[in-house]
């Protein structure tokens, strides 16, 4: 089976490339040796060519040292203008990134890969902003020295003894599409630097004598060919796992690499890189924080996350751990990943230490069994900064004197018991003083009490007194027992305390984020999402924080900046531009824009990003430490998650009012043409037959038509009223104005509006003696009862009675308009006051609207309205509103009647 | 035949078809009718014809029906009956609050508008005689200026002092509306403060008094949104 022998992972990785480089633009680099092998004249030679093709190729950055041949070769290509960067007055030519985004040509020409560039520009490296280039769709050609290849580098520096600080990660090289290879034999290049045709005479001088020796060149250029070749070799590879080739694969080998935090790590993590690559592995950078080491300095923390960041260039998985026991850990993380190789660095401590506390490589060694152990040696010549401790020295003095003082007062305590008690139990004061200074502090201290306490005891509590001799020979038993009791409380104490310290810590993290979950998911409303994400993070990080979200055009803009001392006043909307388009933090203390005062940080959320959170710690370390970011980054992934949900809530919920609308417009339409029609068909052909009726059409027939007009006509203004009603309520700007109104003015209003039409039939009222005062808005609850009392006529027979009541109902009105109509069947009673709804849609007219509006108003008024059925016969439509006591108006009245004149 | 006492009346109405069908029902009852298509050309009208009456589009392409209003009561008494459509109860009260006399609301029958008409034409009659009468009357109910006592039916109604003022007042425009505004101002003069709120009260007073039916009255008549309304017809 061929399926059994290709490695899904790669296939995988594979088409997410294949995928990711149609879009992406190519990248071609011109690799050599060293400088002056012509790499620079090859990549024009070849522009050249492209442009000869009439493909768009722009010079974006070129280095001719003042070479006259390149500089030729430049005559005729387009050359972006470079942008000029003061650094410490000088000024420095640097290429313009974001000019060559906009130019955005097919091709862009940028030598020097490696190059780092001025401060203050967008990226640290000229190779991040290749990347950059190559993400916007634009093919790059540039140039390479082999000893800027990252994990070539330690090999370089030994060959040639200079170290290089401008290197290019592994990863780009291989994701390169091309990687030409510009050779030229040792001897020719030494003739070329002769004749000053690399660098100009003095130069070219110095060079020669220093890393111009022949010997380097040959060793460098052995070098660039075997990278290549091997780039060779992996890319056939790949062409065969692409193509089906049958061939027999190697089982995967997977490397571990232990690293700590120290500088030389990055050596380690190199020479992975270069085991995994030859072993076509896949390799993990661990690192595993002991619960007995002590905490680690402000510099190795930033050690440790350049080492980290440096890894995961190199195309590493990185793991950070935590353990009591950091052997067991690491062969434990091996065991569980199928680790067939661990990389670890040779201890740098003394002999006698390790004999003391055992070394951590001994112990994996022992604990690896099948796997293999590959001890690499820190280079002695690199500094080696000392484990300083800048925070703790001045503390750590006053501890160990404190120590002291401990074990002096334990002294004075055994001095007291030393007549009444055997010294084996005076002994339990000295562990007593041990156990209070290892949990006070920490290791150092301790073991100096352990030994202070033997000491003190041997002098003033073992005969002879005042002296360390000792008589009895059986107390040196004692003390041995005694200094390795005290050890080992010592040791275990510090130990407990630790993990009890970090266990808090990982707690109150938890909480943290746990608090943040739970306030975020109780809301869906995008505004209180971002107060409460941006309040829980300004809190646990202590920072200022100010968030921007993708618009519905596309674009960022400020969402929120914080509440009160959090507030951030500033962003950079720039930052967070590239951080959105990029999706990699930006600003403070990353490779990107480090200069800037805030970390931005993009917000990913399961689908797209949401938007940039902005974060601005109070104190500017406050971001070192890479869980702290890490940290930060699960805080963000929530809040993205959280904005997340609540768009996809918004937009589901204005898909629906969509559908809602579209049904609501289709209905109108089918409705309002069958009702706009009826009366405007009755109108039209009443009129015309008056106007072409013969001298036979008498006054009596013509008055009866006229008659037909003015209702058809006046039923289409009620239905066009109806429809404006409608409207007003549907778009939300209907107003309710509060007032107070005695309920039977209402009802005389609506009653004295219609006068006309209540001819045909009885109107009876019936309100409280002391009428109440509705709350509300007398024109709209007008409508209401005109649409109500309407109705009834509608459907009671002539002549029958329409009974209106008003009546308090908890604290309410209610108001009820009873018709003898043929009532309203259970099935419909619901249903009559939604939108267009027609008990029979045959018989009756009016677009269903009259109900429909009756139950907007009435809902406004935060009443309620329905319909029952009448006792005898007919519907009773009911509804409340709220109402109060009529105002008692006597005090604005003399306290007598009206005088009159007749009494005077 | 058309006497020369006829009263004038003057429609200022940019809408043909409206003013058509008012020429018909106005010369048809026997007013002389005149008409003008815009706010200026019907200001230069109402100051050269001298109409008895002018009826008045809210809504006219040049000047806001308002605007006319208050432009022509700087220098002239002439009754003005203001057109508007449903839902604008704003602008008529404006319209009336600035020295209209009445209105009327779109669409609306003939019946209603000679009502309109006629008590708009009676009252600047009276206005302009300043006859006193000693008593009023409408229905049943009968007010003794002289005695300020009520009766309806003939049996004697207590009144309070803000009560009866509010009936005068009604009795003073009876037929045309008064708005809330209007009805302050009689009644507590310029500096009217709280009492609006409680108008409503006393208005609910008055009609449970004199009314036989307050929820449906007969003759103290609200016109919601706008004002009050004595019907006497």
């Amino acid at each position: 089976m061929t399926d059994a022998k290709r490695d899904p992972d790669l296939l995988l990785s594979r088409l997410k490339q294949e995928e990711s480089k149609n879009k992406r633009g190519r990248l071609k680099i011109f690799f050599g040796a060293v400088a002056g092998v012509g790499k620079t004249y090859s990549m024009l030679y070849s522009a050249r060519k492209l442009q000869e093709q009439n493909i768009d190729v722009v010079i974006g950055y070129v280095e001719t040292h003042g070479r006259q041949e390149t500089a030729a070769l430049m005559d005729g290509l387009e050359i972006l203008p470079e942008k000029l960067v003061e650094y410490k007055g000088r000024e420095l030519k640097e290429f313009d990134i974001d000019a060559a985004l906009k130019r955005k040509p097919a091709v862009i020409l940028v030598d020097e890969l490696a190059h780092t560039n001025a401060p203050d520009s967008r990226h640290i490296k000229r190779w991040q902003d290749v990347q950059e280039l190559l993400e916007a769709g634009i093919d790059v050609l540039t140039t390479l020295n082999v000893q800027h290849v990252e994990s070539l580098h330690d090999v370089v520096a030994q060959i040639t003894t200079v170290s290089v600080r401008e290197r290019v990660p592994d990863s780009l090289l291989e994701r390169a599409d091309e990687i030409e290879l510009v050779d030229l034999p040792p001897e020719e290049l030494l003739e070329r630097l002769r004749e000053g045709r690399v660098y100009i005479a003095e130069q070219a001088k110095a060079a020669m004598a220093n890393f111009f020796r022949k010997g380097n060149l040959i060793a460098l250029r052995e070098l660039a060919l075997r990278y290549t070749a091997e780039r060779v070799v992996a890319a056939m590879d790949e062409y065969r796992q692409a193509h089906d080739i049958l061939h027999p694969w190697p089982a995967v080998e997977r490397i571990l690499v232990c690293i700590s935090p120290s500088p030389l790590a990055s050596r380690l993590v190199r020479a992975g890189k270069r085991m995994a690559e030859a072993l076509r592995a896949k390799w993990t950078v661990l690192f595993v924080q002991g619960s007995r080491e002590s905490a680690y300095s402000k510099n190795e923390k930033v050690s440790l996350t350049q080492t980290l960041r440096l890894a995961e260039q190199l195309g590493a998985e990185t793991l950070e751990l935590s353990g009591n026991n950091v052997p067991e850990e690491i062969i434990k993380c091996a065991q569980q990943s199928n680790v067939s190789k661990i990389i670890i660095g040779k201890p740098a401590r003394h002999r006698w230490a390790e004999i003391l506390f055992g070394s951590v490589v001994d112990s994996v060694i022992r604990l690896s069994g099948p796997i293999d152990v590959y001890v690499i040696t820190g280079d002695e010549n690199t500094s080696l900064p000392s484990r300083v401790r800048e925070f703790n020295t001045t503390s750590a003095y006053s501890a160990y004197l404190r120590t002291i003082v401990v074990v002096a007062v334990c002294t004075c305590v055994a001095k007291l018991m030393l007549p009444y008690f055997e010294p084996s139990n005076i002994v339990m004061a000295y562990l007593l003083g041990v156990v209070i200074v290892a949990t006070r502090y920490g290791r150092g201290p301790s073991i100096l009490a352990s030994v202070l306490s033997v000491a003190a005891f041997d002098f003033f509590c073992v005969p002879p007194y005042l002296n360390f001799a000792v008589s009895d020979t059986q107390y040196i038993i004692t003390f041995l027992v005694m200094l390795l009791v005290a050890l080992v409380i010592s040791t275990l104490t510090v130990t407990i305390k630790q993990q009890a310290e970090e266990a808090r810590l990982r707690e109150l993290r938890t909480a943290a984020l746990y608090s943040m979950s739970r306030d975020l998911s109780s809301t869906l409303d995008m505004k209180s999402l971002l107060e409460i994400g941006l309040r829980h993070i300004g809190d646990v990080f202590d920072s200022r924080t100010a968030l921007y979200l993708v618009g519905t055009d596309g674009a960022l803009a400020v969402a929120s900046q914080g509440e009160g001392k959090r507030e951030l006043h500033d962003p950079d909307i720039g930052i967070a531009a590239w951080v959105h388009q990029n999706k990699q933090l930006a600003g403070l203390n990353t490779d990107t824009l480090p200069g800037a005062s805030a970390l931005y940080l993009p917000l990913q959320g399961a689908q797209k990003n949401v938007g940039v959170l902005v974060v601005k710690p109070v104190q500017e370390d406050r971001f070192m430490s890479p869980e702290q970011v890490r940290l930060l980054e699960t805080f963000a992934n929530q809040l993205a998650s959280a904005c997340e949900r609540a768009l996809l809530s918004e937009d589901s919920a204005q898909a629906h009012l969509q559908v809602k609308t579209e049904q609501l417009r289709s209905s109108l339409l089918s409705s309002i043409s069958h009702d706009l029609r009826t009366p405007l068909a009755t109108i039209a052909g009443a009129a015309s037959s008056i106007i072409e009726g013969t001298e036979a059409l008498n006054l009596e027939r013509c008055k009866e038509m006229v008659k037909e007009i003015y209702h058809e006509s006046m039923r289409l203004n009620r239905l066009v009223s109806n429809l404006l009603d409608m409207t007003k309520l549907q778009s939300g700007t209907l107003q309710v104005v509060q007032e107070l109104h005695p309920v039977d003015e209402v009802i005389g209003a609506a009653l004295s509006s219609m006068e006309e039409r209540l001819t045909s039939h009885v109107v009876k009222t019936q309100v409280p003696a002391d009428p109440p005062c509705i709350i509300g808005d007398a024109t709209l609850l007008q409508q209401v009862l005109l649409n109500l009392i309407e109705n009834a006529i509608k459907y009671s027979p002539m002549g029958s009675e329409i009974d209106i009541t008003a009546e308090w109902q908890n604290g309410m009105v209610l108001v009820t308009v009873g018709d003898r109509g043929p009532g309203i069947r259970n099935e419909h009673k619901a249903k009559i006051f939604e939108k267009f709804y027609r008990e029979d849609t045959k018989t009756a007219s009016g677009a269903g609207l009259g109900l429909a509006i009756c139950n907007g108003i009435i809902e406004a008024h935060g009443g309620h309205i329905w319909v029952e059925d009448r006792p005898g016969g007919g519907a009773n439509f009911k509804f409340t509103v709220p109402a109060s006591e009529t105002p008692n108006t006597r005090e604005l009245e003399d306290p007598d009647p009206l005088e009159r004149k007749n009494e005077v | 035949m058309k006497s020369e006492n006829e009263p004038t009346i003057l429609v200022i109405e940019d809408e043909v078809p409206i003013r058509r069908f008012l020429k018909v029902a106005l010369t048809d009852h026997g007013y002389a009718f005149k008409e003008a298509q815009t706010g200026q050309e019907g200001i230069a009208k109402i100051a050269s014809d001298r109409p008895d009456l002018v009826i008045l589009d809210l809504g006219l392409p040049d000047l806001d029906g308002l605007e006319v209003t208050r432009q022509l009561r700087e220098w002239s008494d002439v009754p003005v009956i203001i057109l508007s459509a449903r839902g604008h109860e704003k602008d008529k009260v404006e319209a009336l609050d600035a020295g209209a006399d009445d209105y009327l609301t779109k669409p609306f029958g003939v019946h209603e508008l000679l009502a309109r008409v006629r008590v708009a034409l009676r009252h600047a009659a009276k206005l302009a005689t300043r006859q006193e009468d000693p008593e009023y009357r409408f229905g049943n109910i009968r007010v003794d200026f002289g005695t300020r006592c009520v009766f309806v039916d003939e049996k004697e109604v207590g009144l309070t002092r803000i009560e009866y003022k509010l009936l005068l007042t009604l009795i003073k425009y009876a037929g045309k509306v008064v708005t809330q505004k209007h009805l302050l101002k009689e009644i507590w003069g310029e500096e009217y403060g709280e009492e609006s709120n409680y108008l409503r009260v006393y208005m609910a007073h008055l009609r449970r008094k004199l009314e036989q039916d307050s929820a449906h009255p007969k003759y103290f008549i609200t016109e919601a949104g706008v004002g009050y309304r004595l019907k006497v017809e």
